[in-house]
């Protein structure tokens, strides 16, 4: 028996929690998918449409509002009783709050955003190290249950089957002993209001740590308005302050789909990929002919940017 | 306030990465090594707490011999001393084995704030420090963006964490715990010769760690990603790679008229 612990926020369903049901589905064990929260939500619903054999609701009044220490107690007890061979989850930052801590409670091994899986005695894992330079095959050691999470994205969230009738839905109460939870959350906010949605460009130019500074973001600026883009980031340059929060693209930032996105210096590190491998067609010019993000590119230039830029504001106005 | 940083010797951003001979690890005898880029933001975290607060910062890091380098550079930037959890197997340890390792070496520490990077730049897992909080028994919350301190008869802490999205969010919790910190969130003070002089007076105690029994994780291979899109890669002159890429983005692709 597979686990699937889906991700809700008051009952609305992270889409990511879908890509985990199709990774789960691709190992051959029946699926059982486990929602956590204060009582049924919409979240459980849309879950019993999936291709599984049941979706357990995980109920108690102290897991409306996510807090670690409650979710850990609650899932390290389900899992106990239930005794899955393997439970599986989404990388995301909810997942990397809780999973490692529910995996050392449990004292059962974990292995953390994977790329993929080949179902196997054991299963083989793969996941990427050295910021995407190399990929590695693992496996995990010791008795069951063991806890995997994927990259967001590694599976299509469209790939997880449907079922032709909805699976039951099994409500369970949830060990939690309130007085041990330790962290007192307050409500999320945003900073402040997005001005620019950078979703909708059709174009993007974007820049990493390859632009060196502050004063060389105007040779960006330039080239995006030969193309007619919209101008972005990556975290390093928008943490530096030299473009807003706003322009940044991947996990902690929008994520876009253009027709066009030309990275300029940029790496690929996966906190930026996740953010921009939608786009129709990537280019990338970087200075490091082994950078990740050639992986993804539809064309790549290995050179310096500084050289590169100008002669292609050049070529544009010809 | 005593507060304990834990940080990774990582190998440099610009090292070329080759694979070992056993396709099992990286080949990094002859590697150049750094500070991990995530911890570094931990470490000025709690410099600054230190600053604010008064009390000591004690620096941690679990690996071979080699990661003296790393803690002999978090003393020269303030660090008042620190403690090397030694031991060869944690060069390419899990998550756990490396959490187990800082725990032993902090057993007898007991500190009121354990700060930890995002995660490595190497094995990037996001396991340790999390883990290690379930090993010390203490609250924990990760990708934290400030920290607010309460002193008094109930020490706890306010903590502004990151959720995805452009979201955020407060968290309050009691003293000890422990945070995993998001990068970028400081400016990173660099040592001074000052500092490097005063470092070489600084303690590093070691403790020795042994391997456990059985890894919870084995790397079987280690290789070169397939790519997942064939890449066209332009080569010739900046006015030659630029004219041709132009010419592929109008007749090719159709991305721009």
């Amino acid at each position: 028996m597979t686990f699937v612990v889906a991700e809700q926020k008051d009952g609305a369903l992270n889409r990511a929690s879908w890509e985990a049901v199709a990774a789960a589905a691709t190992l051959g064990s029946p699926v059982t998918v486990v929602v956590v929260g204060s009582g049924p939500s919409p979240a459980t619903k849309e879950l019993s449409a999936a291709d599984v054999t049941e979706v357990i609701s995980l109920e108690h009044e102290a897991l409306g509002v996510y807090t670690p220490d409650a979710y850990v107690q609650a899932l390290a007890g389900l899992i106990a009783a239930e005794s899955p061979a393997l439970v599986v989850f989404t990388h995301t930052y909810q997942a990397r709050d809780f999973v490692p801590r529910l995996a050392a409670r449990l004292d059962r091994a974990l292995v953390t955003d994977c790329t993929g899986v080949k179902a196997g005695a054991p299963h083989v894992f793969t996941r990427q190290m050295f910021q995407g330079k190399v990929a590695a095959d693992v496996t995990l050691e010791g008795p069951a249950p063991h806890l995997a999470t994927f990259q967001i994205g590694a599976f299509r969230a469209d790939a997880a089957k449907k079922a032709s009738q909805l699976a039951n839905v099994r409500s369970v109460a949830a060990a939690v002993d309130p007085d041990a939870v330790r962290q007192r959350p307050e409500a999320p906010f945003r900073e402040a209001k997005q001005a620019v949605d950078l979703s909708q460009a059709e174009r993007i130019v974007a820049v990493g740590r390859g632009i060196k500074s502050q004063e060389h973001i105007a040779l960006a600026r330039q080239l995006a308005e030969a193309l007619g883009a919209e101008l972005a980031a990556s975290r390093p340059i928008c943490d530096s302050g030299w473009l807003p929060m706003e322009r940044q693209i991947g996990s902690s930032g929008q994520t876009v789909a253009p027709k066009l996105y030309l990275a300029l210096g940029i790496s690929g590190a996966i906190q930026h990929v996740v953010g921009m491998k939608g786009a129709r067609t990537i280019v990338a010019i970087n200075k490091d002919p082994d950078a990740p993000i050639f992986e993804i590119a539809d064309y790549g230039i290995t050179a310096d940017l500084f050289e590169v830029v100008p002669a292609l504001i050049a070529a544009l106005k010809e | 306030m005593k507060i304990a940083v834990c940080v990774k010797q990582v190998v440099t951003r610009e090292w070329q990465v080759r694979i070992n001979d056993a396709k099992t690890w990286v080949r990094d005898q002859d590697a150049t090594w750094e500070l991990n880029e995530p911890d570094a933001f931990a470490l000025e975290e709690g410099l600054r707490l230190r600053e604010q607060h008064g009390g000591d910062v004690v620096v941690v890091s679990a690996g071979p011999a080699r990661v003296t380098q790393v803690l002999r550079e978090a003393l020269a930037r303030g660090a008042d001393r620190a403690i090397h959890a030694a031991g060869d197997h944690l060069a390419s340890a899990d998550g756990f084995a490396t959490a187990d390792a800082l725990a032993t070496a902090l057993a007898d520490e007991k500190p009121d704030l354990v700060l930890t990077g995002l995660q490595s730049d190497d094995q990037g897992l996001a396991q340790v420090g999390v883990v290690l909080a379930e090993k010390l028994g203490i609250p924990h919350s990760t990708i934290i963006m400030e920290i607010t301190v309460q002193s008094g008869s109930a020490p706890g802490l306010r903590v502004k964490r990151e959720l995805e999205g452009g979201w955020f969010q407060w968290m309050a919790m009691p003293l000890p715990a422990l945070l995993t910190i998001q990068s970028g969130i400081n400016q990173l003070r660099y040592a001074t010769l000052k500092g490097i002089m005063a470092a070489k007076k600084k303690e590093i105690r070691s403790v020795a760690v042994t391997p456990p029994e059985k890894p919870r994780q084995t790397i079987r291979s280690v290789y070169v990603p397939e790519k997942a899109k064939a890449t066209r890669r332009i080569s010739g002159s900046p006015a030659e790679a630029a004219k041709t890429l132009v010419a592929a983005l109008r007749d090719e692709a159709r991305v721009i008229s």
